[in-house]
């Protein structure tokens, strides 16, 4: 940090921070603590029949399982994407990089509706893997798909900035001692990027778990099958079952305040790397 | 968790001596498979949109955006954004100002905090606000007696499009602000600058850039919100409809023309939000190199 010990010299300490955390509570806290009074009101043998039967199970593994899936599809692509970005050079870089912003920007519903015609059986795509054997729209594979196109610029952007910041001495010194490129790469460059790596797989993994918008189009939600756990809400809310609706969100929650937990513990190991490095 | 990390591509790390990079052969297949990656899962995505869209011609596709309906539901996604928008900014500032500026403890569980709602599911986000307004919540029987409505109605629409995009204006502060320090508003502050006067001269012409993608990241998000929003909206055509949820309802009665020619508007946004950013990061580049 820098500046000066004593930083109470600038004005607005206590009108900023006060405003802060008043709407901080209004707006996130009061109304997320409302889940957990609504659970509590429930009585335990409910509760835990609402969240342990067998559809919504189904529906929490298809969640938990495309997510898992897409996160690791842009592991390896992602790192691919960010590599090919901060090292090489080629005509429509700049375009490129902007574009893989693009699921950032893009509402999830356009996302939905665009992928599902695609790979729908008479879409571009679908249509020609149809002959294949291979059906994605309205499947699991359909549903991670989806979230492999959401999830894409967490793993980018966490790769990219640590790829770039990576010193070219320890490569070269890998190389004066007889490594190969690929060699180098494993025992070298990965090692340092794995972190960070890490990071983006967990981010893109906890916002695939949560997703909807660009789920919902193409996975067809058949009970059992390709029903994601936030559908299930959805449905449950639809049928004014708020107690049954509430007790799955506070699952949910719990899962991904887990990810973010372990995010924040990797990104403070992460930090410490580079600040002892 | 970041909502957008902004990476400035340098070209120091692709100015790379032959015995470090790969060979021409491999870099060629890196590349190609990269590219093709990104065309099957963000390029066709685009141009399926436009390609959709305009599939039974022009006059169509421009009738469909003038439908009255298309129109209220444009019309409530702006006023939704010209609420939101304002007052998470607002927020974003007076967020960034008391972390960046001040030294307190739980300083790192107040950034956490902040980020919270990146972490919620935007089913759930819309769900919290259902449990306290709705006609069965928490509030419910006191606003029914007062003739309040927020659920199914712009109100609970805005709250959950707040809900949102909380975090993206002071997430895209914070980072910046930090990086600045506070040498220059406190030299400021010593030759006897005050209060508003102070954000006003010497910090936001440092932050102008960033505040502004952060504003346009949070507007495309408040304008493209789906899973949040449909839970509080009731879907009553002309009436609570946004442009996402405009969109489902006419996939949903298979008129596939006009929901991609209502999708194209908020492609056009995106694409718009992501030029911003693009001469933002052009601004920063240049600034830095000052």
């Amino acid at each position: 940090m820098k500046g000066s010990a004593n930083r109470r010299v600038l004005p607005g300490y206590g009108l900023s921070l006060g405003y802060t955390i008043f709407y901080l509570c209004v707006i996130v806290l009061i109304p997320l603590a409302g889940i957990f009074i609504k659970t509590a009101g429930m009585g335990w043998a409910d509760f835990w029949h609402t969240i342990w039967n067998a559809r919504v199970i189904a529906a929490y593994k298809v969640s938990f399982l495309t997510a898992l899936a897409a996160a690791g599809i842009n592991a390896v692509f992602g790192l691919l994407v960010a590599w090919v970005l901060v090292r090489y050079k080629f005509p429509g870089k700049s375009f490129i990089d902007s574009l893989v912003d693009l699921p950032f920007a893009l509402p999830t519903a356009v996302a939905g509706v665009s992928l599902t015609a695609l790979y729908a059986q008479n879409g571009w795509i679908g249509s020609k893997l149809e002959p294949l054997g291979i059906k994605v729209a309205y499947t699991p594979l359909g549903i991670t798909i989806a979230l492999v196109f959401i999830g894409l610029p967490f793993v980018v952007r966490t790769v990219q900035p640590v790829l770039q910041d990576l010193e070219k001495d320890t490569e070269e010194a890998a190389v004066m001692l007889g490594a190969y490129r690929f060699r180098t790469f494993r025992k070298i460059v990965l090692p340092e990027i794995a972190p960070a790596l890490l990071t983006g797989f967990a981010l893109a993994f906890a916002r695939g778990i949560g997703e909807y918008g660009s789920v919902v189009f193409i996975s067809g939600n058949m009970p059992m099958k390709t029903e994601i756990a936030p559908l299930l809400i959805m449905t449950k809310l639809e049928q004014y079952e708020y107690a049954g609706a509430t007790a799955i969100a506070l699952v949910m929650l719990v899962i991904s305040f887990i990810a973010l937990l372990i995010i924040n513990l990797l990104q403070a190991r992460m930090n410490k790397r580079t600040i002892s490095a | 968790m970041a909502g957008a990390v902004t990476a400035h591509l340098s070209e120091e790390a692709s100015v790379r001596p032959q015995h470090i990079n790969e060979s021409v052969l491999v870099r060629i297949v890196l590349i190609t498979i990269a590219l093709a990656f990104l065309t099957l899962v963000v390029i066709f995505p685009l141009l399926t949109v436009f390609i959709e869209g305009l599939k039974k011609g022009w006059d169509v596709y421009t009738a469909s955006l003038r439908d009255a309906d298309a129109l209220s539901a444009l019309k409530l996604t702006l006023i939704v954004s010209l609420i939101a928008v304002p007052l998470n900014t607002f927020f974003g500032i007076m967020a960034a100002w008391a972390i960046t500026k001040f030294k307190f403890r739980g300083r790192n569980v107040l950034i956490t905090l902040i980020d919270l709602p990146f972490a919620v599911s935007p089913v759930i986000s819309g769900l919290i606000f259902v449990l306290m307004f709705g006609a069965q919540g928490f509030y419910g029987p006191w606003l029914d007696d007062h003739n309040i409505q927020i659920i199914f109605a712009l109100p609970g629409i805005v709250l959950a499009t707040v809900f949102v995009t909380f975090p993206f204006v002071a997430r895209e502060l914070i980072p910046l602000m930090e990086s600045q320090g506070v040498q220059e508003e406190e030299a400021a502050v010593v030759l006897g600058a005050k209060g508003l006067k102070l954000f006003w001269l010497v910090t936001l012409p440092n932050i102008k850039w960033g505040l502004l993608y952060g504003i346009i990241l949070c507007n495309a998000r408040a304008m493209g919100e789906f899973g949040a929003v449909s839970v509080v909206s009731g879907h009553i055509r002309g009436e609570t409809n946004t442009l996402p949820l405009h969109i489902e309802i006419l996939y949903n009665e298979y008129q596939f023309s006009a929901s991609f020619a209502v999708s194209s508007l908020l492609v056009l946004l995106a694409v718009l939000t992501l030029a911003v950013k693009k001469f933002v990061e052009w601004r920063g580049s240049k600034w830095q190199s000052k």
